[in-house]
C-alpha cells in the first residue's frame, strides 16, 4: 500500500498531532465565557486607540533576507545526499563539493558587500 | 551488538498468534507509541514550565511557585487550567481565520517531529529514512504560522514580531542544518538511530561532541534561537514589541504558542542529546560493565535494563541541556536584531560550511575516526 515504508506513521502521527489543538481548542470552547464587548476587541496599542492598520509595506530587508535563505537552503538540500553517500564517493565528490560550495560563498560574499545582510 | 527489546513485533506477534491479520496487528500497535509519544511530551512540556519557573526564582533568590502541590509542582497544571478557562478574544480588525490557524500551524509540526526522537533501539515511533532531515523540513513550517499570526493580528506590534520571528528562524535554519549536515556524514545515514549507533561502543568517549566540537556550538546557539529563548527572544522583546507576535492571543490560543515553544525546547534538546550526546548511549559502555560483573550480554533481564537506562539517560541528557538553556536566560542579554542577523549570517553560516569541509577532509584523511 505504501511505497515508502514507515511513512504510514508519518500520517497517523500528523492526523494525532492534529488533534492537540482542535482538543485544545475545542475544550476551551466549551469552557469559556464569552461575554462580546466592543471595547474589548479593540486592536491593543499600549491601551491607544490604533492609528491606521498595520496592513501596510513593511521594510524590505525582511524580503532580502528571504532571498538569500533561499539560495542557502537549496544549497543544503543538495549537499544532504552527498553527505549521505560521501564515504562512497571518496576524493572527486570531496573536490567537487567544494567547487559548488565556493561558488556559493562567493554568492554570500557579494550578498555581504552589497549590504543584503545589513540591518541599519 | 545484540538488537534490544522489540516491543512492535513482540506486540505485533502475540496478536497475530491471537489469530488477527497482520494488518488489523499493525493497526492496533500504531496508536500506542504514539499517543506514548504526544503524553510524554506534554509531561515534558509541564515539567519544563516548572524547572523554569523554579531555577528563575531560584537564580533571583526567591522560592518561586510554592502553594500548589508539594515544591509548586502543580503550578503548571493549574497554569494550563487558567488557559482553557479563558476567554477567547479577537480583535475586531483582525482577520479571523488566519489568526486561528497561525497558532495550529506552529503547533502540529514540533509535535510531528516527535516521530524521529530515538528513545533507544527500538523505542522510535518510526525509524524513517529521512530521519533527522524531517525534522529539518518540519522546523521550517512554524515560521509560516508565526508570520500568519503576527499579520493576522493588524497590531504593528504583532506584524513586527512575526517579521522578525519569520527573519530568524530562517537565517537560523541554514547554521542548523549545517551543523547536523557535518554528523549525517559521519554516521552516513540521516536515521537517527544509526547516528546513536555510530556513537555507541565506546562510552562517553565515543560521542560526536569530540568530533564536532564546532557543529556542536554552532548547533547550540542556532537551536537556541531557533526556540526563541532568551538571548534570541527578539519577536517577544517587550521593552520594544509588548509581546511580538502573541500581543493579540489569549486563552488557549495563546496557550497553543506557549506550548510549541516549551515543545520545541525539549524537542531540540532531545535531538542535541541524540546528535551530539550519544542518545540512549550510557557514558560507560554497558557491556564492559556486564562483563565485569560476569553477565552474559544477552540475558533478557540485562536487555530491560538497557532499555530502560536508555529512556532515562535521553531523558537526563536533554534535561541537563534544557536545565543549561534556563541558566543562561538569565545569565546573558538579550542581543540587538542586527546583531542577532550578524551572528547568524556572517559568523555561524561561514563557520557551519568550514566545519562541513573539515569534517569532509577528516573524514578522508582519517576513514576510521569518522565513521569510514
Amino acid at each position: 500500500m505504501f511505497v515508502l515504508s514507515g511513512y504510514e506513521y508519518l500520517l497517523g502521527f500528523l492526523l494525532i498531532c492534529s488533534l492537540v489543538p482542535l482538543l485544545a481548542l475545542s475544550a476551551s470552547k466549551l469552557l469559556r465565557p464569552s461575554g462580546r464587548n466592543p471595547e474589548r476587541i479593540i486592536t491593543y496599542e499600549s491601551g491607544m486607540e490604533p492609528i491606521g492598520g498595520a496592513w501596510i509595506q513593511f521594510n524590505i530587508r525582511y524580503y532580502m533576507f528571504a532571498l538569500v535563505f533561499v539560495v542557502f537552503d537549496v544549497e543544503t538540500v543538495f549537499l544532504y545526499p552527498w553527505a549521505v553517500a560521501f564515504s562512497s564517493l571518496g576524493l572527486l565528490a570531496f573536490i567537487e563539493a567544494l567547487i559548488f560550495i565556493a561558488i556559493l560563498v562567493i554568492a554570500l560574499v557579494y550578498a555581504w558587500r552589497k549590504g543584503a545582510l545589513e540591518w541599519s | 551488538m545484540n538488537p534490544g527489546i522489540d516491543l512492535q513485533g513482540t506486540f505485533i506477534e502475540t496478536l497475530m498468534d491471537l489469530g488477527l491479520p497482520a494488518g488489523v496487528a499493525k493497526a492496533i500497535w500504531m496508536p500506542l507509541p504514539m499517543g506514548l509519544m504526544l503524553i510524554g511530551a506534554t509531561m515534558g512540556v509541564l515539567v519544563t514550565t516548572w524547572l523554569e519557573r523554579k531555577i528563575s526564582a531560584a537564580a533571583q533568590q526567591r522560592i518561586g511557585p510554592d502553594f500548589m502541590g508539594p515544591f509548586g509542582l502543580l503550578a503548571p497544571v493549574a497554569d494550563g487550567l487558567k488557559l482553557v478557562f479563558k476567554e477567547d478574544v479577537v480583535p475586531a480588525k483582525s482577520d479571523r481565520i488566519l489568526f486561528t490557524l497561525g497558532p495550529i500551524i506552529v503547533v502540529i509540526p514540533i509535535f510531528l517531529s516527535y516521530l524521529i526522537v530515538p528513545f533507544g533501539q527500538n523505542l522510535v515511533i518510526t525509524d524513517v529514512g529521512t530521519g533527522i532531515f524531517l525534522w529539518i523540513s518540519l522546523s521550517s513550517i512554524a515560521p509560516i504560522g508565526l508570520l500568519m499570526a503576527g499579520y493576522a493580528s493588524n497590531n504593528k506590534y504583532a506584524l513586527l514580531g512575526g517579521l522578525r520571528a519569520a527573519a530568524q528562524s530562517i537565517s537560523y535554519e541554514i547554521p542548523l542544518a549545517l551543523s547536523v549536515l557535518a554528523v549525517v556524514m559521519m554516521s552516513n545515514s540521516l536515521s537517527t538511530i544509526d547516528i546513536v549507533e555510530q556513537q555507541s561502543g565506546y562510552g562517553i568517549l565515543g560521542w560526536n561532541i569530540w568530533r564536532q566540537p564546532a557543529g556542536f556550538v554552532i548547533f547550540w546557539i542556532a537551536a537556541l534561537a531557533e526556540c526563541e529563548r532568551m538571548p534570541f527572544d527578539l519577536p517577544e522583546a517587550e521593552e520594544e514589541l509588548v509581546a511580538g507576535y502573541q500581543t493579540e492571543y489569549s486563552g488557549m490560543k495563546f496557550g497553543l504558542f506557549y506550548l510549541s515553544s516549551y515543545v520545541n525546547l525539549v524537542l531540540s534538546a532531545l535531538l542535541f542529546a541524540v546528535l551530539y550526546l550519544g542518545g540512549w548511549d550510557f557514558p560507560i559502555p554497558l557491556n564492559l560493565l556486564a562483563n565485569l560483573v560476569g553477565v552474559s550480554d544477552d540475558s533478557s533481564w540485562l536487555q530491560v535494563v538497557d532499555a530502560s537506562l536508555g529512556i532515562i539517560m535521553t531523558v537526563f541528557k536533554a534535561y541537563f541541556l534544557v536545565f543549561l538553556a534556563i541558566l543562561l536566560r538569565w545569565t546573558v542579554p538579550r542581543v540587538r536584531i542586527d546583531q542577532l542577523l550578524d551572528l547568524g549570517w556572517k559568523f555561524l553560516l561561514p563557520v557551519g560550511l568550514a566545519n562541513l569541509l573539515l569534517t569532509a577532509a577528516l573524514k578522508l584523511t582519517f576513514p576510521v575516526a569518522f565513521g569510514g
